[in-house]
Order: C-alpha cells, then structure tokens, then sequence
C-alpha cells in the first residue's frame, strides 16, 4: 500500500507503533475520533485538585478534551463535575473561573443548577396567567447538566464523560499508582499557583515528549549540565501493562566531563549559576529516585522533578494546538525554606521554563513539519522496536507502549 | 473578580512630581530599548544587586499564588536568566518590541520611589504574524543610587491568560 492510499484510508503503517502516520497529528476526522473514543471514552482525565476547591460550593472551570466543565464541591463536602453546557441553549452558563456559589444560573434564559448539576428551577415553567410556560410532564431532574464520573485520589480529581469507566485505581494498575501515590500520598495540597501557555502543535507531541527520555539528554542543556536529567544516570521507563500511562525515572549526577558527556553537544562543562539556589534540591521522598514524570493517558503529566511539583494538563484546541496548564502545589505543612525552593526551581518549568521552553518551542517545529507532510511517518526505533521497561534512557519504548494502545483506543487497521 | 482595589495614595510633592515622571519615563524607555534590542548587560545594569523580578499571572496575583513565570531574587539569577536566554534555550529566533505607557507614581519617599504603568509586548517571527505576547502592568519599587533611579523590584503582572508558546527573554 502507499503513503497516499494509507493517507487516503488512515491506515496505520505496518511497523505498527515503531512508526506514527503524520497525518495523525493534522487530521480533523482523528481529532474528532479522538474527541469521541479517547477524551470521551472510558478514560480519566485530570480536572483539577481539590486544594483548588477547599470549601463546601467552592467551584472551578475545568476541560475535559475541549469540552468545558465545572468541577464542584457540594454542601456535603462531595465533589462533582459536570458540563459547562446549559440543556436549554447550549450556554457555557458558569462564566467565572473559580469561585463559591450556591447555585448556577444561565445567563440567557436563567435556567438554574445546583452545585451537583441537578437543573432546580426557571422562570414562567407554569407560564403566565395560565398560558404557556412548560409541559407539566417535563421533569427537571431529566434535565440537567451532564453530569461526569468523578474520581478522587489523596488531592486530584480525575473526570470521564464515559460512566463505563473503570474504577482510577484499576485503570492506573499497580505500578503506576504506586508512583501516583509516591507524590500524592495523602497529605493536604498546597495550591502554589498556575501557568499556561498555547502551543500551536497537536496535543500528542506534548504527551509523547514526557514518555521519551532520549530527547531530554540530548536537547535541554540544563538538565544535562548540572545533571538533573541525563544518559549517563541510573534511569528507566516503566509502564502499565496497557502501555498509554508511563513514568520517566532518574537520579541526579554531577556536573562532571565524562565519556558520556563528552559526546553531548548540549553539555556545558564551563557553565555556572551566579545563583546556584536555583537549582539546589531538598531530598523530600523517599528513595534515590530525584525525578519521576508521570504521563496518565490521556490528558495529564504528574511532574517531579527536584522539589517542583506540578500537574500539566492538555485541553486540546482542535488537532493543531493544545493549551498546557500548569498547576503546581507543595504541601500544607511545608517549611518556609521547602516552599521557597519549589517557587525557585519552578523557574525550570512553564511558557517560560529554563528547561520547557526548549519542549514548548521544538514541539512547535515537529507540527510545523507533520501539518505538511502527512503522507510521512516518524520513525520511532530507538531502542528497537519493543513496548517493554527499560532501565536505561536510550529508548523510545514509551513513546511506542502509548501508540501500541492509541492504536487500538482509536481502532486504526495495520496496513498489511 | 477582575476588580482590583487599590489604596489611593497622596500625591508626591507637586514640585518633584513632573520631574519624577519624566526620570520614570526615561527608565521605562531605557528598559524596553534595551531588551527590545537584547542589550542584556544594559538592562541589567537597571536594577540593584539585592533585587526581585518576577513575571506573573495575573490570576496568581489576584489569589495571593506565589508561582510566578519567572522568579529572579537576586541580580545573579538575573544575569543567570539572560545567559540562558542568550546561549543555552532552544529558541526560534523572534524580535519582540516593548510598549510602555500610563506611568503612574503610586508613593513616592526620600527612600523609595512606588510605581506602576502598563505593558504591551508584541513579537515577529518567522512565518508568523506579529502577535501579542502579553498585555499587563509593571508594578515597581525604586530606589536612587549614585542619583539614578533603580529597580529594586519589579513585577510584569500579565493579564493574558495563555502565553503563545513560550517565554524566552525577560520582558
């Protein structure tokens, strides 16, 4: 089969996920498949932590794909998510972005709901001097928001459209909650703040960026010369058994010319902070591991690296851009000198991050390519063409375990 | 929520006022001239050593958030920033062009001089339109040294809510 038919039919390369169809970084009708089975689909998403919505009607917008909603915390302490979507018109009826409220009205029509979702009430439902006005067979609690699934887990809060999803511990596994539970281990967030950026790119470089290792010891010259991230440390790359959630590990080195940092372009022997306090790190968890990225599929980086703590959520904004927001906290009980530390190294991170600056702007360029040459693919062999861990960084084992499942969450067929 | 109080201050001694403003104005004009043509050392040289520049948004403004996009506590993570964005970031190349305006004197002592006045930063690239990067206010503390007015703190608080892909030089 050739590229073009391939393009034609979006039939999936026969190297299955050693190899990604650029066409599926551009494509409208994938975006919306995607939208549908992935964003849609049985799967959690991240919408928020709790430490944003503290007290009882305390509310928050949130994304779910692109689809908005708000995430709330009722009178009894519970949390819900629903759509931002009045059943009337269609109105994005809560309109601020946080906030405490006892009840939505929709600014149209004033259609109002409960902090659950539940539609409560609108005006003239009887008419008015005996006309008009509502069947008396419409049923208010028919008509509500939609609601969402609603997962809670030690501070995040996880949504899914799909009410088949699975339970978030099961759909995690084993392994992968471990690391989950590794930074959220029961104790109470501090919210430290947001950052977010648009990136003119398909949400999927963004994800894949966090399950390839081999990028970050070539390409970020921080990570590399003062050792945060690099070749030559003890690393690996663990996934579900699914392959779509992984986890990037390693252990900070020294800033020290060596056989492997000798073949490192991007290594700076000669380069010094004038104020290292940007980059000197508590030991905080337990173990040797110093950094520990989390991707869970499909729409959220769990980011440890030092002590910076953050969530980075996709929304997607159609198949070439995606928003990046990110939310980092610490914990309620920090030391002054702990949070100070986070709120420097924080300096790494974000639209304007010493190190993310470099993902932000080369993401960029591969959409720039894969948007006009769709009837290509990447090659994606490092490390042969196996979706098994690996205890090294050489690897794009991860990037190929996400592809191995968004294949099949997607049902593209294998060309022959 | 976008309502901001904000404590009116007394006016600085009328006499010193007009002078005031015009020195600000030069120091405003100075800044952006120097970053727009990436004159690092000279924008440097605008703040003092035991200096704070932070880029934030405004949401974590508002909400008392200490998260900012840049934190620089000390004039060494200044210079650490602008050698970064000199030599080390994987950058497309872009000219950005800063607008200053509405400088306002919020207080003004014999010790430190408190002001504010709005931004508007806008970059070109390759293949793209000129687009804005953020809209938002410096809010500053001066002092004089040497009779120079200098930057002990200041804070770009950005209204833009998203940034368009990132954030490479100091604004």
């Amino acid at each position: 089969m050739d590229a073009l038919t391939r393009l034609q039919e979006r039939t999936w390369p026969a190297e299955g996920p050693a190899r990604v169809p650029f066409w599926a970084y551009s494509d409208p009708e994938v975006y919306q498949r995607e939208q549908d089975r992935i964003f849609g689909g049985p799967n959690w998403s991240y919408v928020a932590l709790e430490a944003e919505i503290p007290n009882p009607f305390d509310f928050v917008r949130a994304t779910v794909g692109e689809k908005p909603i708000v995430v709330t915390r009722d009178a009894n302490g519970s949390v819900n998510a629903f759509a931002n979507h009045c059943a009337h018109r269609g109105v994005v009826f809560c309109r601020h972005a946080r906030g405490n409220a006892r009840s939505f009205m929709c600014p149209y029509h004033q259609w109002t709901y409960d902090p659950t979702g539940m539609l409560i009430g609108m005006p003239f439902r009887r008419g008015h001097k005996g006309k008009g006005g509502m069947d008396p067979g419409f049923k208010l609690q028919e008509h509500g928001a939609q609601a969402l699934k609603v997962a809670v887990r030690n501070g995040a809060i996880f949504a899914s459209f799909d009410h088949a999803a699975p339970p978030f511990e099961e759909y995690l596994g084993p392994a992968m909650l471990g690391y989950y539970d590794r930074v959220f281990d029961g104790r109470e967030l501090e919210l430290l703040g947001y950052m977010r950026q648009r990136i003119p790119c398909n949400w999927k470089f963004m994800f894949e960026n966090i399950k390839d290792p081999y990028h970050a010891t070539v390409l970020h010259v921080f990570l590399i010369t003062f050792g945060l991230f690099r070749l030559d440390q003890k690393s690996a790359v663990e996934m579900d058994e699914t392959g779509r959630h992984a986890v990037l590990i390693s252990r900070r080195g020294e800033q020290s010319l060596n056989e492997t940092t000798r073949d490192m372009t991007n290594f700076r022997a000669n380069l010094k902070l004038n104020d290292p306090r940007l980059i000197e790190a508590l030991p905080e968890f337990p173990g040797d591991m110093t950094v520990v990225m989390q991707t869970i599929y499909p729409n959220v980086i769990v980011q440890q690296q030092s002590n910076t703590l953050a969530m980075r959520q996709l929304v997607t904004r159609g198949p070439q851009a995606f928003d990046l927001n990110w939310t980092f906290f610490g914990y309620k009980g920090d030391t002054p000198d702990l949070r100070q530390r986070r709120i420097r190294q924080a300096n790494l991170m974000g639209p304007a991050g010493l190190v993310s600056v470099d993902d932000s702007e080369v993401i960029a360029l591969s959409q720039e390519g894969a948007a006009v040459y769709p009837e290509t693919s990447s090659i994606l062999e490092m490390g042969g063409r196996s979706t098994a861990d690996t205890d090294h960084m050489v690897t794009e084992a991860g990037v190929r375990g996400f592809y191995k499942h968004y294949i099949e969450n997607m049902g593209f067929d294998h060309a022959g | 929520m976008l309502a901001e109080a904000k404590a009116i201050a007394p006016p600085a001694p009328a006499r010193s006022a007009a002078e005031l403003h015009s020195e600000l104005g030069v120091l405003n004009t100075e800044y952006a001239h120097a970053l727009d043509n990436e004159r690092f050392d000279d924008w440097l040289d605008l703040f003092v050593e035991d200096c704070l520049y932070r880029v934030v948004p405004r949401e974590n403004h508002l909400l008392g958030l200490p998260i900012a996009l840049i934190h620089c506590e000390s004039k060494g993570m200044l210079k650490d920033r602008v050698a970064a964005a000199r030599d080390s970031t994987m950058a497309e190349p872009r000219t950005l062009r800063h607008f200053i305006a509405n400088i306002r004197v919020i207080e003004a002592t014999d010790a430190e001089v408190r002001a504010e006045a709005n931004v508007l930063i806008v970059q070109t690239m390759i293949n793209r339109m000129t687009e804005i990067v953020l809209a938002g206010f410096y809010l500053d503390r001066l002092v004089r040294q040497d009779g120079r007015l200098l930057f002990r703190e200041r804070l770009c608080i950005y209204d833009s809510l998203l940034i368009p892909t990132s954030l490479v030089a100091p604004v």
